[in-house]
């Protein structure tokens, strides 16, 4: 090993004091210039060799992109707030318990502390922990470039691994949902080869609006089972009106092993893959029986 | 291609003023320029924590951080925690533990540790156990860095002012 080489390679290093000046750099040097977030995947993709952007435009300091708000039950996030502080935001605890339960389990404290949620969508990983937390919520990002501003629901966001409904020259600046009601019970599961600093094989999001013994809508996000995360339309479908009982729980389950599209790789075996997506589906089901019950 | 820039920025609690080239990274700053070696070259991909270092009194792995990022802000790395050559309460907590057998974990989980501690003055051991899941280490099965924990968090409450 030893202390040898730059690792990376070498760019053209730019720090922008505005989002109007990152915009027009990323404008200028259009397809040239990658911007750097967080830096948790761009620095190792940079490492690998797998990126040489010529030039870097260096988010840091746009301390204007750094904020978690609500307009009454509308949650905004700034793209460029860390993980750390959405984990820690009593804000977002009480209004969207979920999604701090995704980032209580997203990587490890290190990585929460540098990484953004920006940079976690963007990166468009499969696996993206705020991903499916956040396809639940109806999230919808906000982009912008220095000539146009779009409004993108999350679902239509991501195209494949690594690629993104995105133009180079653009920005993700936030993230917004509207905050689900306190009736509404939500599910979250991650399943990894251990409980903290972990990659996901499966994760599973859920909310469920539930009268009486009957589901009224279901909404289910899955990770790393297909080129994208994913909602089961044929799934959620099939939930609403169901009753909540043991057997709609497995017919979910059954139901959802149809619509993933899981790889084999390191982690697990696309059968895995499958069956812990079921099983997760059926468990979120249980517990929802769990919770109405009581 | 050399567009060396100037990085300054308070290291152990004394401001340093370095050039270096925007891809180096804090990592190779630190123990290159600094000789700051207790901060250790693991994984280089962010996932063992070998190399973390606290930045404005945050752990953070310096292997993903490019070096003009810590412009002005605060770096604290093993070297600083020991006043005048006396060990810190957590580093003595850990020696009394037995909370080291190879050592290269060590200064990361020590710098943590005092992240944690930092916050939270008495953590449960569920606590601790979060904390540390970004800090590898390979040969304590981690039950004797808890311990240290635990005892550094004695330790360090009865030296703080009440």
């Amino acid at each position: 090993m030893g202390d040898k080489a730059p690792l990376i390679p070498q760019f053209e290093y730019h720090r922008p004091a505005s989002l109007q000046d990152a915009l027009e750099l990323l404008e200028n040097y259009n397809g040239k210039a990658k911007p750097l977030a967080g830096g948790t995947d761009l620095i190792v993709q940079m490492r690998d060799r797998k990126a040489a952007p010529g030039h870097i435009v260096d988010l840091a300091h746009l301390k204007e992109l750094d904020y978690i708000v609500a307009d009454r039950e509308l949650v905004r996030i700034g793209a460029l707030t860390r993980i750390a502080s959405i984990q820690g935001s009593e804000l977002i605890t009480r209004m969207a318990p979920i999604l701090a339960r995704a980032t209580d389990q997203f990587a490890s404290w290190q990585i929460r502390n540098i990484g953004t949620i920006g940079g976690n969508l963007c990166n468009a990983s499969p696996a993206a922990d705020t991903a499916p937390p956040l396809m639940v919520l109806g999230a919808r990002v906000r982009t912008k470039s220095a000539s146009r501003e779009r409004d993108i629901p999350l679902e239509q966001f991501f195209e494949g691994p690594g690629q993104t409904a995105l133009d180079p020259a653009e920005l993700v600046t936030e993230v917004a949902f509207k905050a689900p009601t306190r009736e509404a019970q939500w599910s979250y599961f991650k399943l990894g080869r251990r409980s903290g600093n972990t990659l996901s094989i499966v994760s599973l999001a859920a909310t469920f609006d539930v009268d009486g013994g009957e589901m009224c809508r279901a909404r289910i996000a899955l990770g790393a089972v297909a080129p994208v995360p994913l909602r089961p339309k044929r799934t959620e479908a099939m939930l609403e009106g169901a009753k909540l009982d043991v057997e709609t729980g497995i017919r979910a389950g059954e139901l959802v092993a149809a619509e993933v599209a899981p790889i084999s790789d390191v982690r697990a075996s696309a059968d895995y893959r499958t069956a812990m997506s079921s099983l997760l589906v059926r468990k979120s089901i249980e517990a929802l029986m769990g919770a109405s019950k009581s | 291609m050399s567009n060396r820039i100037s990085v300054s920025f308070i290291a152990n609690d004394k401001p340093v003023s370095v050039e270096a080239e925007p891809n180096t990274l804090l990592l190779d700053l630190l123990r290159r320029q600094l000789g700051l070696t207790s901060v250790k070259r693991g994984c280089e991909t962010g996932e063992c924590g070998a190399c973390t270092v606290l930045l404005d009194g945050a752990p953070v792995p310096s292997c993903l951080i490019l070096a003009p990022r810590v412009e002005g802000r605060q770096i604290l790395t093993l070297e600083g925690l020991a006043k005048e050559g006396t060990p810190h309460p957590i580093q003595e907590a850990f020696v009394e533990a037995n909370a080291i057998q190879c050592g290269y974990c060590t200064p990361a989980l020590i710098l943590t540790v005092k992240s944690l501690l930092d916050r939270v003055p008495n953590p449960t051991e569920r606590e601790i156990r979060k904390a540390i899941e970004g800090n590898l280490c390979r040969c304590t099965g981690y039950w004797k860095v808890v311990d240290a924990v635990l005892l550094a968090a004695s330790k360090v409450q009865a030296l703080s002012p009440k």
